[in-house]
């Protein structure tokens, strides 16, 4: 009832005229969720059995497909393709960000009605769709497991053995860096060079940063969320025991973490003071901002977005820490689609090595197929924005450095952004100190127990 | 004896006729009203006193536990001082500058629909895009509006870290869609004020501002009520643009612009939780009834206060036609 209250909260003023408009509107949306709640009992009904049968109707070729994404996954060319290929119409939904695209589903599998045949789901938030698992197809039959590195596969797998979504791209991540503003400040700027006096921990990552903002006026770094995003995703057990217990306000490694970033960015002034993704932060690419940013695959194609015109970026293959994964997506079929053997051919058509490779060609997306990773196209692709860095080899080695894949449960991203929240605070707005603003974070986690 | 009879049905039909008829012709939207606006409302609080998952549906039976929850935590104050605060910048300003901009708009202009139409240009404009403009002359480091105050030698404004600076920068975005849309209306009442009364007034001696004051503020105050009442409504249902304000649409990492819609919207949406954000809304519903009274009240205050009591005539008013008479007198005896 409260989406009907949320549209009101989105009219506003009004007239009399208006309001007919708006009762119009709003009978609509009652019907709509009338109609929503009964979609609901029979999805209820799908997953308690006899979904087989209501699917079977579906097993014909539709003329056409949705599928939802959001930033860039690099399908537009490979959709052509796929149309050309069997005649299937594709509509692409194209979500801003991550987050929106998780509320959007969320509302969507409790409605009953309105996902798409294809939905991608990232994998901060795929453990809290794992509770609702039943709520989507289950894909083991339609693509091999060992096409998928092992661990990728493993984490769409729920507790009954149901594999709920196709893994398309992983994010190891290397280190990108601006060449040009290194060496104005004296650093080595050659890519080998920097790998190497990067070797080593986060305090060597920031102690080079020291070096750094004492000869140069830009900032090591754009903000402490993004460093944050490498940090944690190094935590073995962070924020939720397998058991489902919150620990993340006890766990005195995710403080120390906190502390030691903080004192990096605010007292030695290694943080530019922006919040990632941020309007201000997009403008700080073409400023000479920052020196440096963490770099998942998928994050070239943001930066050479964002620094368009702008010269000097490379990549080094390093680290702080050894490697780290962060984000990389899963393709799922949720069961209230009306075609959902054909978005499971879909699906396992986009994740196959050779379309991966395409759009890692496009945008990006490193791939997560065995296949792909060993393929000549990525072990010799290079980026010409990075300066000719050979991206595709260095990410490989960076996705080999990945030791520790991180328990992530239900309220991973939940608490993951309240401590972002936490450390924005301190970096970027400065309304509070690090233990004031920690203080708040614990509140933020008691709410969620 | 049934002739008789007849004729009493006849007239008690035609006495029914007379009394329950008109009700009939309104029930349909009552009926209506009922069932998409009233039927939520209460569904709302139903939901609201049970544990209720976005997903999974509904839970146990929890009495009052999620209000209490509710008006425990810190985010709901905040969020609370946030709507109140942001519905006082742009509400106020709003419907004072719209009255001053119908009252110029209603003086002598060449070319009137152009400027009508002008004022009316915001409006049309969708508030995504209109935040999306905004976000960009507010953004903290390289916005537009702390630039030009740097190149002044002003201190930059922290529009995003800074609560009041927020609001502000959020009140402006709705003040810049809604002010021409009411000044329309108040526009609209101005030209149904009888114009003797402005000619009375002006043989009287009084000037524009004393015009503008005694006449027109008075004669207004039937749609002064009803511009208030609704911009209260909307104003403490602001949604868009506080949401399309930063990047993350959460209400700044502090909370700093996070309205009660918005935390509603955390609630229901992010967490998952409709018992909580249902326990909101209901809260909402009951700070929107409750300010409303207060406006509802004050405004009507405030429009009589120098217009004399209810629907009588303004003693300015009054004295304007005695002298007028008077004057008329003393042609005619002259003639």
């Amino acid at each position: 009832m409260s989406t009907t209250d949320f549209n009101k909260a989105r009219r506003r003023h009004p007239t009399p005229r208006h309001r007919l408009a708006q009762i119009g509107a709003l009978s609509i949306t009652a019907v709509l969720t009338l109609a929503a709640c009964g979609g609901d009992a029979e999805a209820d009904g799908e997953a308690n059995g006899n979904g087989s049968e209501t699917n079977a109707s579906s097993g014909e070729a539709p003329d056409s497909l949705s599928v939802t994404t959001f930033n860039e996954f690099g399908y537009e060319e490979l959709f052509e393709e796929y149309e050309e290929l069997t005649g299937i119409q594709i509509e692409h939904n194209k979500v801003d960000t991550a987050e929106n695209a998780r509320d959007a589903l969320r509302n969507s599998l409790g409605a009953g009605s309105g996902a798409s045949d294809i939905e991608a789901v990232e994998l901060d938030w795929l453990v809290e769709f794992m509770q609702y698992s039943d709520r989507f197809e289950d894909l083991s039959e339609d693509a091999p497991a060992d096409r998928w590195l092992d661990w990728k596969y493993e984490d769409a797998v729920d507790e009954e053995g149901r594999v709920i979504g196709f893994g398309t791209d992983i994010g190891p991540q290397a280190l990108c860096y601006r060449a040009d503003l290194f060496e104005e400040a004296g650093l080595p700027s050659d890519r080998e060079e920097v790998a190497a006096a990067l070797d080593g921990d986060w305090e060597t990552y920031f102690d080079l940063g020291r070096e750094f903002v004492a000869a140069s006026d830009s900032a090591w770094y754009s903000g402490s969320d993004n460093i944050w995003q490498g940090m944690i995703n190094q935590v073995e057990v962070p924020f939720e025991t397998e058991d489902g217990e919150i620990i993340a306000d006890t766990n005195s490694e995710v403080k120390d973490l906190y502390d030691q970033l903080l004192a990096a960015s605010v007292d030695d002034e290694l943080s530019a003071g922006l919040s990632q993704w941020s309007g201000d932060w997009s403008d700080a690419f073409q400023r000479d901002g920052f020196a440096t940013m963490l770099c998942p695959g998928w994050m070239l194609g943001v930066i050479e977005g964002n620094a368009d015109g702008v010269e000097g970026w490379d990549v080094a293959d390093a680290f702080p820490g050894g490697g780290g994964n962060w984000g990389g997506s899963y393709l799922t079929v949720p069961t209230q689609g009306e075609n959902i053997e054909a978005a499971k051919e879909l699906a396992a058509w986009l994740t196959e090595p050779e379309q991966q490779i395409k759009a890692f060609e496009a945008i990006g997306a490193f791939p997560s197929t065995v296949e792909a990773l060993e393929s000549e196209e990525i072990q010799s692709a290079t980026d010409e924005f990075f300066n000719d860095a050979p991206v595709g080899e260095i990410l490989a080695n960076r996705a080999e450095a990945i030791e520790v894949q991180p328990f992530k449960g239900p309220n991973y991203l939940l608490i993951n952004v309240a401590i972002q929240d936490a450390l924005n605070r301190v970096d970027v707005d400065g309304v509070d100190d690090p233990e004031s603003s920690w203080e708040k974070f614990l509140d933020e986690v008691e709410a969620l127990k | 004896m049934s002739s008789a009879a007849r004729m009493g049905f006849r007239s008690r039909a035609s006495a029914w006729d007379r009394k329950y008829s008109p009700y009939l012709y309104i029930s349909p939207f009552f009926i209506l009203f009922a069932i998409v606006g009233l039927f939520p409302l209460l569904y709302t609080a139903w939901v609201a006193a049970h544990d209720w998952d976005l997903i999974m549906g509904q839970g146990e039976f929890v009495g009052f536990e999620n209000f209490t929850h509710i008006l425990g935590e810190r985010a709901f104050w905040i969020s609370l001082r946030n709507t109140l605060s942001i519905f006082i910048l742009s509400t106020g300003p709003q419907v004072l500058i719209a009255i001053v901009i119908a009252y110029m708009l209603d003086s002598h202009l060449r070319a009137k629909t152009f400027w009508r139409m002008g004022v009316l240009l915001p409006y049309v404009v969708t508030p995504v895009a209109v935040a999306l403009i905004f976000g960009n002359l507010f953004a903290e480091r390289f916005g537009l509006v702390n630039s030009a105050l740097e190149i002044i030698g002003l201190n930059p404004v922290g529009w995003q870290s800074d609560s009041l600076a927020s609001h502000l920068a959020i009140a402006t975005m709705v003040n810049f869609r809604w002010t021409g849309y009411n000044a329309l209306i108040f526009l609209a009442a101005m030209q149904a004020i009888p114009r003797d009364l402005y000619e009375q007034a002006e043989i009287d001696g009084a000037g524009r501002v004393r015009q503008f004051l005694s006449v027109t503020v008075p004669m207004l105050r039937p749609t002064i009520i009803f511009v208030v009442i609704t911009s209260t409504i909307g104003g403490l249902q602001i949604f868009d643009e506080p949401r399309m304000y930063d990047h993350s649409g959460r209400g700044g990492s502090d909370g700093q612009w996070r309205t009660m819609t918005l935390y509603l919207y955390e609630l229901g949406w992010t967490r998952s939780d409709f018992g909580r954000a249902s326990a909101v809304a209901v809260l909402l519903f009951l700070l929107i009834v409750a300010i409303g009274i207060i406006n509802f009240t004050i405004t009507r205050r405030i429009a009589t206060a120098d217009g004399g009591k209810g629907r009588q005539p303004s003693r300015a008013r009054l004295r304007a036609q005695k002298r007028a008479q008077r004057r008329e007198h003393k042609k005619e005896a002259a003639r």
